[in-house]
């Protein structure tokens, strides 16, 4: 009987070393870890799909891409996560209006980001790059050639960067909504740091996508 | 500050001119023609810098504690060797005559 009791205190005293706050923030950043290993294997393949093709097998990435809209892309990108640092000090200071303010403008430039790469999309198809063929010409009016697999890498990496904001967008909408009914205080926020982590997530990987995809 | 790490925020518009500034040298670094591994080098650089940024500011990881920024870190250096040991499959002189080779046959026999 005594025994019992004493297993009892001990229930009693125990507390879990993972709060729900930093549960929550382990568990974005352990997926954050295993979808940059997602990213890394598609950004691998890409380096090594391009090198087996060689210098002239390979078209220079400016031939086909156009840089400038892109560039305003990644602009556009880097705003939205300032909003988002910005929609969590607001809340953290108490001002729910306007955390749901720097949250819609986050929202908004996701959704533009999206609209943008629909665009390029489109154009690039129109163009003559699809899954299976390059275009025969390229921005600078030459005539051009090279691996048929530029496409393919081109929209699995880029495609996959955007259903991530995609799906950023839509976890992001939840929360404004979950904020417009009032669930955020000063004191109880860390959703909204972890919607963050995953947008600036997303932030970064276009940092790198960028960079591999469209400049190199 | 790394005891109260909410309570005092950096100053986010300032990283945020940071990252504007260095997108900005990355075109300007990208657009002239020259050597490919130097331009890949300095672009690579580049980009760790922004991410870098992004990681320590934005997702306040370094004003969580060190252990995490270990974890995060991890996936970075197995993605650098898995581009390494995927480099010598397809771009060894050996693999790259068994590519060449038989297309010249074909043209042979063609002609």
């Amino acid at each position: 009987m005594e025994h019992a009791n004493t297993l009892d205190d001990t229930r009693e005293v125990y507390e879990p070393s993972l709060t729900p706050d930093s549960l929550g923030k382990l568990g974005m950043w352990i997926f954050l870890v295993g979808d940059t290993m997602s990213f890394g294997a598609l950004l691998a393949a890409y380096a090594a799909i391009r090198a087996g093709a060689g210098a002239i097998g390979w078209l220079p990435p400016s031939e086909i891409l156009g840089i400038n809209l892109t560039a305003g892309m990644t602009f556009l990108l880097i705003c939205s996560s300032l909003t988002m640092v910005k929609a969590l000090e607001a809340i953290q200071n108490g001002n729910v209006s306007r955390m749901c303010t720097f949250l819609a403008l986050t929202i908004a430039g996701g959704v533009i980001f999206m609209g943008l790469q629909a665009y390029e999309w489109t154009e690039l198809i129109k163009h003559g790059l699809t899954l299976t063929s390059i275009p025969e010409h390229g921005l600078s009016g030459a005539a051009i050639s090279g691996s048929t697999l530029f496409g393919p890498t081109f929209y699995t990496i880029t495609g996959f960067h955007g259903l991530h904001v995609t799906g950023g967008v839509i976890y992001l909408i939840v929360i404004l909504i979950h904020g417009l009914r009032g669930r955020y205080t000063a004191e109880f926020n860390h959703e909204v740091e972890i919607v963050g982590l995953y947008w600036h997530f997303v932030d970064l990987i276009w940092i790198m996508v960028f960079t591999f995809i469209y400049l190199l | 500050m790394a005891d109260t790490p909410h309570k005092e925020h950096p100053k986010y518009i300032n990283i945020f001119y940071w990252l504007a500034a260095l997108t900005i040298i990355e075109i300007l670094v990208a657009m002239p023609e020259y050597s490919i591994i130097i331009k890949g080098l300095l672009l690579i650089g580049l980009a760790c810098a922004k991410a870098v940024l992004v990681a320590n500011y934005f997702m306040h990881l370094k004003f969580e504690r060190r252990t995490l920024a270990l974890i995060v870190l991890t996936p970075f250096i197995i993605c650098v060797f898995l581009v390494l040991m995927l480099m010598p499959d397809l771009t060894l002189k050996t693999r790259h005559d068994a590519l060449v080779a038989p297309k010249a046959e074909v043209i042979n026999t063609s002609r």
